[in-house]
């Protein structure tokens, strides 16, 4: 077998899946895996659709919020652990990769079980959006932090020292002079911790309670119950977003090195 | 430089800041992330790790005395004698997350060296369309294989066509589904910092090699594999890793034959109710985690393997 063609098979691999729901969201039938014509009428039906309406606006809001922080505390947290230090550093340096790398589960479950060990003292930790803000919050921050940190340590010290030099103070230095430069690793930090949130599962399902439900945790109870051609019309949104927003970024990227 | 695990750049550091200036300044930027990690994660998975040694109480309460029941029976010591049922899950999921990592490398090689030797201006969107699935949601990739792989699709019917598995025997749910759902989640994690070696390598060794004499096999075997090694560890990691802790795809497209550690905690912190139990195989799920982590960290110090991130 040539190289193109293990390629080729990898490919269609790789996209089989998503070509499949892609075309069922279009098949009339509503049942079975059998093709019975060409129909858009599950498009239409998703708008009807209130529970789908509310998850998205649910996923949307959890993202936002849990990105707008995520992205300041990281970025503060890239830049602290990149310019000062403390005792216990190294320590922590090595934990910031703990929720990298930790199973979703493990985290959803300590999660789980901490909220429920807190609501004996406090009703602020009933399940819902608000805990669920929380708990991706979590595992955001050391993405955003490791993306700015990188990015600060590309940074050419000599720009910094000449703010310095010029009669600039600390704050004014970062704010006019640091800042700016770490900008595209802010950005690209936040857009990582916003696509992490969207695509959340197991911790989301977890840490939700009644009434605040997702876009991921709805796909999962319908597809529990049986795929219907409306979830996958939602699918393919989802699936064709996805795709939208890769070669977006594709495209700025390079862009940018031109 | 290996970012995930190098210390931090020591050259960064305002040295002219005395040490409680570096102190107050390290509260105000580091402060606020540092103790919102410490409260909502280390603090849980302390209380993770407390509650694992507690027993359960007769409505599923998590109560006294404490206990290293629920790890002798996670080995398969329990109360009624020796049971198999939890150190077959422990290995199916060692085993799994192992044969994943192996059938992503068999293929991710011949994908990223047939993106390495595409013409400079289609290897950003052949990478692209590796990096398209790796954002796209799990869930809807994962259930997209009940349909590909239901008893009357075209593919089954092709699988059982050319006569591998018994004719019948439905493609889902069971190990090969979950397999192949691995795989095709997973394949992209390798793929990717494989690339970025198989895209650094110097081919005038392979060139030397073969002006030696050597053939295809020892060329690739010497010449090119240590070259590309720190991008196949790394990428085998990443799959290996998250796929021993996998919980959707086993939910999803396996049955009672491929519960993995996942599910077996799922299913102690849902139907089962018993939480110092399913806060034990979390554990355990974890330490595989980190000392696989710690392992990989120790190998690779100032190999420079490719970036985590």
């Amino acid at each position: 077998m040539s190289l193109n063609f293990i390629a080729a098979l990898l490919y269609l691999f790789l996209y089989a899946p998503l070509a499949v729901v892609i075309v069922y969201s279009f098949n009339a039938a509503r049942f079975g895996a059998g093709w019975s014509g060409f129909t858009t009428k599950w498009y239409g039906a998703l708008w009807e659709n209130s529970l789908a309406l509310s998850a998205t606006k649910n996923t949307l809001l959890l993202a936002v919020s849990s990105t707008a922080i995520a992205t300041v505390l990281g970025t503060m947290l890239g830049y602290g652990m990149n310019r000062f230090r403390f005792p216990g550093k190294a320590l922590f340096g090595w934990f910031l990769y703990v929720p990298v790398f930790i199973p979703d589960i493990v985290m959803a479950v300590a999660m789980l079980l901490f909220y429920s060990l807190l609501r004996k003292w406090c009703s602020l930790f009933e399940l819902g959006l608000t805990t669920m803000i929380l708990a991706h919050v979590t595992f955001q921050i050391p993405f955003v932090a490791i993306v700015v940190r990188s990015r600060l340590v590309g940074l050419d010290p000599a720009l910094e020292e000449a703010a310095g030099d010029l009669g600039a103070n600390e704050w004014q230095t970062f704010r006019h002079v640091t800042l700016p430069l770490i900008l595209p690793g802010i950005v690209a930090g936040g857009m990582l911790a916003f696509t992490l949130s969207l695509d959340d599962f197991v911790v989301s399902f977890f840490t939700s309670g009644p009434g605040a439900t997702t876009l991921p945790i709805l796909i999962y109870s319908s597809v529990k119950r049986g795929i219907t051609p409306d979830i996958n019309a939602l699918s393919t949104l989802i699936v064709l977003a996805s795709i939208a927003g890769t070669v977006v970024v594709t495209l700025l990227q390079r862009t940018k090195k031109v | 430089m290996n970012t995930i695990l190098s210390k931090s750049p020591g050259s960064e550091i305002k040295e002219h800041i005395s040490y409680r200036g570096q102190l107050k300044r390290s509260a105000i930027t580091t402060g606020p992330g540092l103790v919102w990690l410490v409260l909502l994660l280390l603090i849980p998975l302390a209380a993770l790790g407390v509650i694992s040694f507690l027993s359960r109480g007769d409505y599923g309460e998590i109560q006294l005395p404490f206990t290293l029941e629920n790890y002798k029976r996670l080995l398969g010591f329990g109360l009624l004698g020796f049971d198999s049922l939890y150190p077959a899950i422990l290995l199916r999921s060692l085993a799994l997350g192992a044969g994943t990592a192996l059938i992503c490398v068999v293929t991710g090689l011949p994908l990223a060296f047939f993106i390495s030797r595409l013409p400079a201006r289609f290897k950003t969107p052949a990478l692209t369309l590796v990096i398209i699935p790796f954002w796209t949601n799990l869930l809807i990739r994962t259930y997209a294989w009940q349909i590909l792989l239901a008893p009357e699709s075209w593919l089954t019917r092709f699988v059982h066509a050319i006569a591998i598995g018994n004719v019948g025997d439905p493609l889902y749910p069971g190990t090969f589904a979950v397999a192949i759902g691995m795989v095709c989640d997973y394949l992209p994690f390798l793929v990717l910092p494989l690339y970025a070696s198989v895209e650094k390598l110097d081919w005038s060794l392979a060139e030397a090699a073969m002006d030696l004499g050597a053939n295809r096999m020892r060329v690739f075997r010497h010449a090119l594999l240590p070259q590309i090694m720190p991008g196949l560890i790394a990428g085998t990691i990443f799959v290996f890793l998250p796929a021993t802790g996998q919980f959707v795809i086993p939910d999803l497209l396996g049955g009672a034959k491929t519960v993995m550690l996942g599910n077996a905690i799922q299913q102690q912190f849902g139907q089962s109710r018993d939480w110092p139990f399913g806060s034990a195989i979390a554990f355990v799920a974890l330490a595989l985690v980190m000392v696989g982590l710690w392992l990989y960290a120790r190998k690779s110090q100032g190999k420079g393997g490719p970036d985590l991130l």
